[in-house]
């Protein structure tokens, strides 16, 4: 109806929405870059440009008395992150936790996916769905503070273990409470696509399995991990890099000692107003990442996407 | 210079001049260009405070007088203000309520411009020590107007800590190991050095805030012996008031702002300011050298340092008025209020204050050995790791 409106009849080649529209049919390539070329732009413009900036300004400097950027190259700032002892320790904090989370992740998410795909009713997979993603529907910063009061000194986990006679957990602001709070906050993300990637494995390939003699683990090992395995690739990839590049769940449930690469970013550009050396470790993150992905790809995680 | 240059052309050429380049002239202090007398207000009024420093109560009624309609943006710490004021290349804001870690910055950054204080009557009603106070003032030249001050005390629970503990030696000893907090600021590296004036005075350290290479390693030395004593290094009040509230912790370092939110919640603490002293800050307003509303910042740095404004905004965020005349109209607002916050104490009461300063290479007396606030940052975070 609104073709018959938009192009009246009888006066067909007068109209330039008509001409276009024929142009566009003649050569899909044009309709499909007119269509790409603001996401294009954006990634390019936005996205790419910003990423180039950061990376050319972690070569320049500050000047200490004024607080302004010196335009001049130098490798000071990559120099100050080798040799100190505290940027390297805290690199690999970041590192070592985000693995830590990654793989508790995965250790939680597999059996509860797998559950949700081959053996829950539709109904229980339906309430399982709304439970797994009701978290993301509140704050992030809510349900980490949430943690925060349950961890406490006088929290909920401490009157819960004096109720049962159990002493004191002290597990309040350490690197423990980072460990909880992240595998909490990033489950969802682990459990989705794995089960994505375990619903699509066909059910003739399990009994196919079980018709040769596997038995329960072995069709797990040999059939269902190695299927599945780009959907925990993929997971991981999210639970990963989110805990990577995280900054506030360190402020709000860290102790001493738990500074990630976020936290020493933010207080260069905020703080000691040392843009450059913030960029310079701000390429840390994106280089892991890169080797992480270059891995992924390896592991075959991008094909299902 | 080639290469610099050469950077820049390589920049626009590939449109990725995007920030810092409008930085193109040396910083300097401005220089002063005072107005004679405040001008017809501009109907605008674009300012950075801290959160409970624009109150409507105060608020309106200016803007009633003045016809200057004030847009307030509350700004979490003083490298945010910092931050902010840099922003937009200076014209965005008029004023901002700077406390002393950022004054310097924004004198030296060239971003403020000296104030005319014959046009501030209340001026003269200032306590003598905050009229040219080293946070705000060089070579006698007034880069603002100060309004508010206060001291960071230890607050501690006084079910928990008894005796009433006298020294900062208790955030330092393992009395109360796992159970002290103290803020998440490099600027604490001076509490370290106040802590080190008394107790290890070989080190020779005269100011807190202008420290040289040797007697930073010192506060630093002795901040890294702390940090297994400390539950938490504190990033707002708000995260010092509930670790006291759910008895994480039972002693550290704070604003009296805590002590009264603690006090107010049914929390029994106290605070004190013990006998080595303690770091406070004092903030100025401070004008933008590129105010684009300048006759209504006048009117506001005027207004701002009348009894009544000062006495309103001391009771509400818990500070010392700059303005004496301040003290009976705070005693009609909440009675006893004026002792409560020292404002009618002794000139020695504010000699045990160090105000927040800037750290800069250069020290007060001239020579070039001090550390940088950049410095400071760099030894914080190897305090933090």
């Amino acid at each position: 109806m609104a073709l018959d409106k938009a192009l009246p009849l009888g006066e067909p080649q007068q109209s330039p929405l008509r001409s276009l529209a024929i142009a566009v049919w003649r050569r899909p390539a044009l309709g499909a870059s007119a269509l790409l070329a603001g996401p294009m732009g954006w990634l390019v413009l936005i996205y790419l440009a910003a990423l180039a900036t950061l990376f050319i300004s972690a070569f320049w400097s500050v000047n200490d008395f004024t607080g302004e950027i010196v335009h001049s190259w130098t490798l000071d700032n990559f120099r100050q992150l080798v040799e100190s002892s505290v940027y390297p320790h805290i690199a690999l904090r970041t590192i070592g936790i985000a693995f830590a989370v990654t793989l508790t992740d995965i250790v939680l998410a597999f059996p509860l996916a797998y559950f949700m795909a081959r053996i829950a009713r539709p109904k229980l997979r339906a309430a399982l769905f709304a439970m797994v993603l009701l978290p993301l529907w509140s704050s992030y910063l809510a349900r980490v503070y949430a943690w925060r009061l349950i961890l406490s000194h006088d929290g909920v986990l401490n009157w819960f273990l004096l109720e049962l006679g159990l002493p004191r957990a002290h597990i309040g602001y350490t690197n423990w409470a980072m460990w909880i709070v992240f595998s909490y906050i990033w489950l969802p993300f682990m459990v989705m696509p794995i089960y994505a990637a375990i619903e699509r494995i066909p059910g003739s390939f399990l009994e196919a399995s079980q018709d040769l003699g596997g038995r329960g683990l072995r069709t797990l090992r040999k059939v269902i991990l190695p299927l599945a395995m780009p959907g925990v690739i993929a997971g991981s990839i999210f639970t990963f890099s989110l805990t990577l590049g995280d900054y506030i769940t360190p402020v709000l449930v860290g102790g001493p000692g738990s500074n990630f690469i976020g936290n020493v970013v933010f207080s260069n550009v905020g703080i000691a107003n040392n843009i450059p050396f913030a960029a310079a470790f701000a390429t840390v993150p994106l280089v892991v990442m890169a080797i992480y992905l270059f891995i992924a790809r390896r592991l075959g995680a991008f094909e299902m996407m | 210079m080639t290469r610099t240059h050469r950077s820049r052309l390589w920049l626009s050429s590939a449109s990725l001049g995007l920030f810092m380049l409008s930085s193109s002239g040396i910083a300097a202090p401005v220089a002063p260009h005072y107005p004679s007398s405040i001008g017809k207000g501009e109907g605008q009024l674009n300012i950075i405070a801290w959160e409970g420093y624009a109150q409507p109560e105060w608020v309106k009624p200016f803007e009633k007088e003045t016809g200057c309609r004030v847009n307030a943006k509350y700004a979490g710490s003083s490298d945010e203000m910092v931050a902010l004021m840099r922003q937009g290349g200076g014209s965005q804001y008029d004023l901002v309520s700077a406390s002393g870690d950022a004054s310097l910055r924004l004198i030296y950054g060239g971003i403020v411009q000296p104030v005319n204080v014959k046009l501030i009557p209340d001026y003269e009603n200032f306590l003598p020590e905050l009229q040219s106070p080293p946070n705000n003032t060089i070579n006698g030249i007034h880069y603002g107007i100060s309004y508010e001050w206060g001291p960071n005390v230890l607050l501690y629970n006084t079910d928990k800590v008894s005796p009433e503990p006298t020294s900062w030696a208790a955030i330092y000893s393992e009395q109360y190991k796992g159970r002290i907090t103290v803020p998440d600021n490099p600027i604490q590296i001076a509490d370290a050095a106040l802590y080190l004036m008394a107790h290890k005075p070989e080190l020779g350290i005269k100011d807190p805030y202008e420290l040289t290479r040797k007697q930073l390693d010192a506060a630093v030395a002795l901040l890294k012996k702390q940090r297994p004593l400390i539950k938490k290094y504190w990033a707002l009040a708000s995260d010092e008031i509930e670790l006291f509230k759910n008895g994480d912790v039972v002693i550290g370092a704070a604003w009296p702002y805590q002590t009264n939110a603690l006090k107010a919640a049914g929390t029994p603490v106290a605070d004190t300011v013990p006998e080595e002293g303690a770091t406070g800050w004092s903030d100025t307003w401070m004008l933008s050298a590129k105010a684009k509303h300048p006759n209504c910042a006048y009117k506001w740095m005027r207004y701002a340092s009348t009894p009544m404004v000062q006495a309103q905004q001391a009771i509400y965020f818990g500070e010392t008025p700059a303005n004496k005349k301040a003290c009976s109209v705070m005693n009609k607002l909440e009675p006893g209020s004026c002792q409560k916050y020292h404002l009618d104490a002794p000139a020695s009461y504010f000699d045990k204050i160090k105000f927040w300063k800037t750290p800069r290479k250069q020290c007060s007396d001239g020579r070039n050995n001090c550390t940088s606030i950049s410095q400071w940052q760099q030894a914080w975070q190897s305090v933090m790791q």
